[in-house]
């Protein structure tokens, strides 16, 4: 248990990289842009800014985040640093439409 | 319309499952009832408030108001479940023995369900205001109404699971039960400990130490009814950042030092308290 912890503190801390910051807006229920593109291996700083008039929650699998934007306001989520590829994220209180990808390249 | 009711399901599964493993833990402390439905009531109308403050929540601390308020709810619930065992592993075994005799440890008793009053209360307070949130925004961009059946069900479904674990826990004998419920309980401090560092890494305050540590998404996906299950009761994650591995450990480590420690020691303890 110890050993896996000390190991734990061996890996490198990417996050010492300097962060990029990008805009999500929510409107009518949905991500713009759907698919925003990011630096692979860098941290990244997502701004969300919620324009509708219910609240939303910003929540990926992928990206490991959850975080309620309530109704007309901005919050910011950070993110990575990422390995390249394709991350979904979705809107939890409306689904159906709130989809998104982050593309880290 | 079914995606609500899941979603609703799983906020209650996660506050039903503490619940219960919190109740058979504590089953033969005195007034435990009241304690808990005094938790579960607090929780509620916290949730409400909890709700309605989003947005000042959410913007306080520059816009991580709510990574540092989840984060908080979830250390005082580590915090709390920690002191439970600890005590519980000292005072279990003579509550267990002897629920009645025991006269002196009903001031302790007392003393541990507050303790129960607020695990339970955060654990409803935490998933009850996602789901207020949740139902404000459904309702008011759906008109509602119609949802109101599957909601309804999927509350129930969620009770209803935290209510057979609880069930099942007590077919365990009483000479089991606290060691069964000790690990579950340790674990599910555990798994907050490693939430509460995730919310610390999503604000920027503390560093990932690689992120994933591994991959176990293909295997056992966090929205399966499996990965679901595992997540409420032991923290499972399918792609935790190392800072949260090593959130989880620490937290496993000091409960069980403290449990050993405090069953060395109980003989003592009890010889102590016959004197008086």
């Amino acid at each position: 248990m110890r050993r896996l912890l000390l190991l734990s503190l061996l890996l490198p801390v990417p996050s010492l990289a300097a962060e990029s910051e990008y805009l999500l807006v929510i409107q009518d229920h949905r991500f713009q842009p759907a698919q925003l593109i990011v630096p692979a291996g860098k941290k990244i700083r997502l701004t969300v800014a919620n324009r509708d008039a219910t609240p939303e929650e910003f929540e990926s699998y992928t990206l490991d985040r959850e975080k309620v934007i309530p109704a007309k306001t901005k919050t910011m989520i950070y993110v990575g640093p990422l390995d390249p590829g394709p991350y979904p994220y979705y809107g939890e209180f409306h689904q159906k439409t709130a989809q998104g990808v982050v593309v880290a390249q | 319309m079914f995606g609500t009711a899941i979603i609703v399901f799983r906020e209650v599964l996660e506050a039903s499952l503490l619940i219960g493993i919190v109740a058979a833990a504590t089953r033969a402390v005195p007034g435990r009832n009241r304690w808990l439905a005094a938790g579960i009531l607090a929780g509620l109308v916290g949730s409400g408030l909890v709700a309605a403050s989003t947005g000042a929540i959410a913007e306080m601390a520059n816009g991580i108001g709510q990574e540092i308020f989840n984060a908080l709810v979830l250390g005082i619930a580590v915090l709390m479940l920690a002191w439970h065992n600890i005590w519980m592993s000292s005072h279990g075994a003579a509550l267990a023995t002897d629920a009645r005799k025991v006269g002196s440890s009903i001031r302790d008793g007392r003393s541990e369900c507050s303790v129960l009053l607020v695990v339970v209360g955060l654990a409803v307070l935490r998933e009850g205001s996602e789901t207020v949130l949740f139902l404000y925004g459904v309702s008011a961009s759906e008109g509602g109404g119609s949802s109101g059946m599957l909601l309804g069900g999927g509350i129930v479904a969620g009770i209803a699971v935290g209510y057979a674990i609880y069930a099942g826990l007590l077919r365990i004998p009483m000479r089991w039960l606290f060691s069964a419920t000790g690990t579950l309980v340790m674990l599910l401090a555990a798994g907050m400990a490693s939430q509460a560092a995730r919310f610390l890494i999503q604000a920027d305050l503390l560093p990932s130490l690689a992120a994933p540590l591994w991959d176990s998404s293909a295997v056992l996906p966090e929205n399966s009814a499996v990965g679901i299950l595992l997540h409420s009761l032991i923290g499972y994650e399918p792609r935790p950042a190392g800072m949260q591995m090593a959130f989880y450990l620490l937290t496993v480590l000091v409960i069980a030092t403290g449990m050993k420690w405090a069953k060395k020691r109980q003989p003592i303890f009890t010889q102590a308290k016959d004197v008086h």
